[in-house]
């Protein structure tokens, strides 16, 4: 899981987390008392649809202020430590 | 031993807006990093999604001319992964309800075959940025990321694994690539990576129906490359199984320079996406009414072109197959026979003559400044003999770059045949007069001396003489 | 400890202005000034904004006396929750990862006020990434309760309901992801809302939970809330959960008069076990209130409310794992210094940027829609969240307003629950089911309960705010309990 988050946890990090998320995830159980048989899955309140845009293209950012708050940056690209070949792409 | 080959098709293209699909960042091509971005394809904090109506359409687009199903309700997900390029750590895609499924196309084999290909699905979903690795620019030990791309609406367009052949994947890909070009959904243009290919193939034996463990080829970025990586797996999966070693389900890249694919990543450690619905964006809706004006505003599909230029304007399989290839190229051809009349010459016109002005100048039929008007006038001063065909062919490269009206440019060259008979006959006398023992030859019976008579005769018109007049005039003169 | 005048509320200080007994200048100042005085103990403030908020004041000052006043806002100082950007400003969302970032936009909620007048005098302390309820979990410090400095003030936005309790502002924002507002309003003996889900854009609020996230306001009265809602509410492009519904004038719905509302009561909300004792009486006193008022009163039933915690929990969780995954260090914020390849720089910055309770919730929300999970926890609690919103459809049948204590019980010490992060989550028990739900509510101080605020709490259907801020105003104006001033400053 840390993994997946891309998170590097200490020894006792990985303890204590896994009993307190063990201690929630148990709490969690709780809904399994809860008929759902039908129910459609909610993920929004609201009752629309998603609303359009029109296709107009708005004056981009200046290139110094989309990288300015990098930690590295050369010209107006972000810099990272190198990729290397074969290292995973979605 | 010949096993059958199963392949399968994603294609993803790029949708022709000017701003992004989430993001009101112009759609650019070529800038310096980070020119073409806005706070959303930063991903900065607080940045939301908002989705942009015409990707919805041409998406929509599309699927009607793939023949597919569309959805009403589809549904926005993120696909979550880390990657220096993907600045959200997701990608905005379709995954479980996507906008449209269950199409097909029809591609053609030659030999006046066609085969049925059926589409899974088409889904709307946003490119990622760029990663430089190039040490040229990066020194070496470092990565840049441009997100100009990033965020670009994309269409993803899945077959189902009915493709048996790699010339069938390159057919298959052709008219996808003619279709989508016809109905102004993308630009598909490869050299910019606006079309892209990721291929599933496995092998089996012939006459058994499951399929085989499969391999995934990614990042196919040209129809060569395509055809080429899947001979290229084809060959790699044989003889695997020839030793019989199992295929181990993987992703593969292609390597043009030693032509063989090399394993990127086995599947079993493969990623675990967690897709979720995307909680700042509300379920797609789209009404009937809107699929039904879309429907109408289509343009005539190629297919449908095809046939009726066979029918209407009596021409080949062949010369329909061509001329319909591009919208752009058949409008040109409609247009000028609306003008000129007679079908047949604009299409041996514009397929051998005008397709080879343009292979010269490395440009397409839309770029050229003649007119479809123009160009049939053209053909028409060839017909009429007015023009030689060889004084047309010297014309046209110029009415290609700078348009005008060849009439007026035939005479300000000079170019106009010489069609008066006085002035004809004159030079024929003075040929059969310069040679006379061509003349003696020939009417000894040496036919073909004639041709070299005749070859005289348009020198000396400096080509602008009506063959078949010249042609007339000299073998009554000779007999 | 009482160096500094306290501010009037938003409506005091409209007047001053408007009387000409006082200049936005001078007002600002004093605020600057008492947050200078206060905050070493309280801790509210992640940062001021002085010289902005002073040229921005001279300005309202200049519009006045030009006769171009911009609203009832205009030269009001509000401070706004640490997780809303603003141009040229940091935002910190309490959060090491977000070190040195200065953002290059603005939200909407800030330029609404900024274009009303409204002067924003400082940056508001809160869990990280309003990740909690006691504003315990900052990167800065933990802020404390003006009522008694070893109490936690509640939380997420605890930095602005005490910034408010404690008169340096009389206004400000924060954001309620499932109580955030509410709950530190009850724990700090001020007014808080939490509008209907949507009501209010989130365009350049930092996300925590997308789809339960929604900015509202802290007041001492219903009447400012009304003003200070009314101003920041409203469609936005560009936010696609932002709803059309135009909004009303919330300040001129404000007729003193609830005889026409049916109160209902949620049997499950005032069962004895599990609620604080002084905190079921003063609801108790605070619904008798409504009924002397003219409003009836009967009971209703939710009866998912017991699920509530742990859906919200999966919901919440798992949307923050991804909302949280641009925090990589390439573009902005914290990369950590010792990482030498891709991998180390994605797992160091995280690790090191992240705070405990952030990486415990992305950790939860990563288990739970990792393949194989996903449908036994995330699926799972979509559909429960159906029926807790079914439960409130219900509900709203019988009655106009659902009447709650905001929390089971009043501000618990700092530190007597961060190792207990359960017991923590089940403090949210009365607030997350509107935030599931997406309806509005609203917290007002009902009393004291050994010595610290208790809050009721309001519930409406869906773009019932009016409802609620009518009722809150009746209330009030029958109370004095928001007229207290806390007794630690
Ligand atoms: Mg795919
Ligand atoms: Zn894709």
């Amino acid at each position: 899981m840390a993994v997946l988050a891309r998170l590097s946890l200490t020894d006792a990090e990985v303890e204590r987390l896994s009993t307190e998320l063990e201690a929630i995830l148990d709490y969690v159980e709780t809904l399994e008392e809860v008929d759902t048989t039908d129910v459609r899955p909610m993920s929004h309140v609201l009752p629309l649809a998603t609303p359009l845009r029109e296709d107009r293209a708005a004056a981009p950012l200046d290139p110094q202020a989309a990288v300015v708050n990098a930690p590295e940056s050369a010209g107006s690209a972000f810099v990272v430590p190198r990729v290397i070949d074969g290292e995973e792409e979605g | 031993m010949d096993y059958e080959v199963v392949i399968g098709l994603e294609v993803h293209t790029q949708l022709r807006t000017e701003s992004k699909l989430f993001s009101p960042a112009p759609v650019s091509y070529g800038e310096e990093p980070n020119h073409s971005v806005h706070p959303v394809c930063l991903a900065l904090p607080g940045v939301l999604p908002v989705l942009n109506g015409q990707a919805v359409e041409l998406a929509i687009r599309a699927a009607l001319a793939t023949h597919c199903e569309i959805h009403p309700y589809s549904v926005f997900a993120r696909k979550n992964y880390f990657y220096p390029d993907l600045p959200k750590g997701y990608q905005i895609s379709q995954y479980e309800e996507p906008l449209a499924t269950g199409g097909w196309i029809d591609i053609e084999l030659g030999e006046g075959l066609t085969k049925r290909v059926r589409l899974t699905r088409i889904h709307m979903e946003e490119d990622a940025g760029k990663s430089i690795h190039d040490s040229e620019i990066t020194g070496g030990h470092a990565t840049h990321v441009d997100l100009n791309r990033a965020g670009i609406p994309l269409l993803e367009i899945v077959s189902e694994p009915d493709l048996r052949s790699p010339a069938e994947a390159a057919a298959y890909l052709r008219t996808l690539r003619s279709i989508l070009r016809y109905v102004d959904v993308t630009d598909a243009d490869m050299e910019k990576g606006h079309f892209r290919c990721d291929a599933n193939i496995s092998l089996r034996e012939p006459g058994t129906s499951e399929f085989g463990t499969r391999t995934e080829l990614k990042n196919l970025n040209s129809f060569r490359f395509v055809e080429e990586a899947l001979h290229a797996e084809i060959d790699r999966q044989g003889e695997l199984l020839d030793d019989g070693v199992a295929v181990q389900q993987a992703t593969m890249a292609f390597d043009a320079s030693s032509q063989r694919t090399r394993v990127l990543r086995l599947k079993e450690d493969a990623d675990d996406y967690r897709y979720f619905p995307d909680p700042d964006l509300i379920p797609l809706q789209i009404d009937l009414a809107d699929i039904d004006r879309v429907r109408d505003e289509l343009p005539e599909l190629p297919e449908d072109r095809r046939a009726r230029f066979r029918e209407q304007y009596a021409l080949s399989d062949d010369e329909a197959v061509q001329l319909t290839a591009s919208r752009a190229s058949a409008e040109f051809f409609e247009a000028a026979v609306v003008t000129q009349g007679s079908a047949k010459p604009i299409a041996k016109w514009m397929l051998r003559d005008l397709a080879q002005v343009l292979g010269q100048l490395e440009i397409g039929i839309e770029d050229v400044v003649l007119t479809p008007d123009q160009f049939a006038a053209l053909v028409g001063l060839v017909e009429e003999g007015r023009v030689t065909p060889k004084s047309a062919r010297e014309l046209l490269p110029e009415l290609v770059e700078r348009g005008g009206d060849p009439t007026a440019l035939a005479s300000e060259r000079g170019l106009e045949a010489v069609t008066d008979s006085g002035v004809l006959e004159g030079v024929v006398d003075q040929v059969i007069a310069d040679h006379p023992e061509d003349v003696e030859r020939y009417r000894a019976g040496e036919g073909k001396v004639l041709n070299f008579l005749m070859g005289q005769v348009m020198r000396r018109t400096e080509g602008k003489a009506d063959p078949g007049a010249v042609r007339d005039l000299l073998s009554r003169r000779l007999s | 400890m009482e160096a500094s005048s306290p501010l009037p509320s938003l409506r005091g200080v409209r007047d001053l202005l408007d009387s000409g007994e006082g200049t936005s200048v001078g007002i600002v100042n004093e605020a600057l000034e008492r947050a200078d005085a206060l905050d070493e103990a309280l801790g509210a403030f992640t940062g001021m904004r002085a010289e902005g908020a002073l040229e921005d004041a001279a300005a309202a000052d200049a519009r006045r006396a030009a006769g171009r006043t911009l609203s009832p806002l205009d030269g009001v100082p509000v401070a706004i929750k640490d997780n809303m950007v603003m141009e040229g400003e940091p935002t910190s969302c309490a959060s090491r990862i977000l070190e040195g970032f200065v953002s290059p936009y603005t939200s909407t909620v800030v330029e609404r006020l900024r274009s009303r007048g409204a002067v924003i005098v400082g940056r508001t302390n809160l869990d990280e990434f309003a990740m909690g309820s006691s504003t315990e979990h900052s990167c800065f410090r933990p802020t404390s309760n003006p009522w008694d400095l070893d109490r936690a003030p509640g939380g997420s936005s605890g930095g602005s309901a005490v910034a408010v309790a404690s008169r340096i502002v009389p206004a400000a924002l924060g954001s309620d992801t499932g109580g955030s507002i509410r709950q530190p309003a009850s724990h700090c003996g001020v007014v808080g809302m939490k509008p209907t889900y949507g009501r209010v854009s989130r365009w350049g609020l930092v996300a925590f939970a997308s789809s339960l996230d929604q900015i509202g306001v802290f007041t001492r009265d219903a009447g400012d809330a009304a003003l200070l809602l009314e101003a920041i509410a409203g469609h936005d492009p560009a936010d696609s959960t932002s709803l059309r519904e135009p909004v009303p004038r919330f300040s001129e719905e404000l007729t003193g008069d609830i005889s026409d509302l049916v109160i209902g009561l949620p049997r499950e909300y005032f069962l004895d076990e599990g609620v604080d004792p002084g905190v079921l009486a003063a609801v108790r006193d605070g619904v008798s209130v409504l009924e002397r008022a003219g409003a009836k009163v009967r009971e209703v039933s939710l009866p998912h409310t017991r699920f509530a915690v742990a859906t919200y929990y999966l919901i919440a969780t798992a949307e923050a794992s991804s909302n949280l995954a641009r925090y990589d260090g390439v573009r902005y914020g914290r990369r950590a210094a010792s990482a030498t390849d891709l991998s180390q720089m994605y797992f160091l910055s995280r690790s090191e940027g992240f705070g405990e309770e952030v990486k415990r919730r992305i950790m939860l929300g990563t288990y739970v829609l990792s393949a194989g999970y996903y449908d036994a926890y995330y699926r799972k609690a979509q559909q429960v969240r159906a029926l807790v919103l079914d439960d409130f459809q219900k509900a709203f049948d019988e009655c106009d307003v659902i009447a709650t204590p905001t929390c089971p019980e009043t501000a618990f010490r700092l530190g007597e629950k961060t190792g207990d992060p359960l017991s923590m989550y089940l403090g949210d028990i009365y607030t997350v089911s509107a935030n599931l739900a997406g309806i509005p509510g609203i917290s007002v101080p009902c009393g004291m309960a050994g010595g610290l605020p208790a809050g009721l709490q309001l519930l409406g259907g869906p773009l019932q705010e009016a409802t609620l801020l009518r009722a809150a105003d009746v209330f009030q104006r029958l109370t004095s309990h928001h007229t207290a001033v806390p007794t630690a400053i």
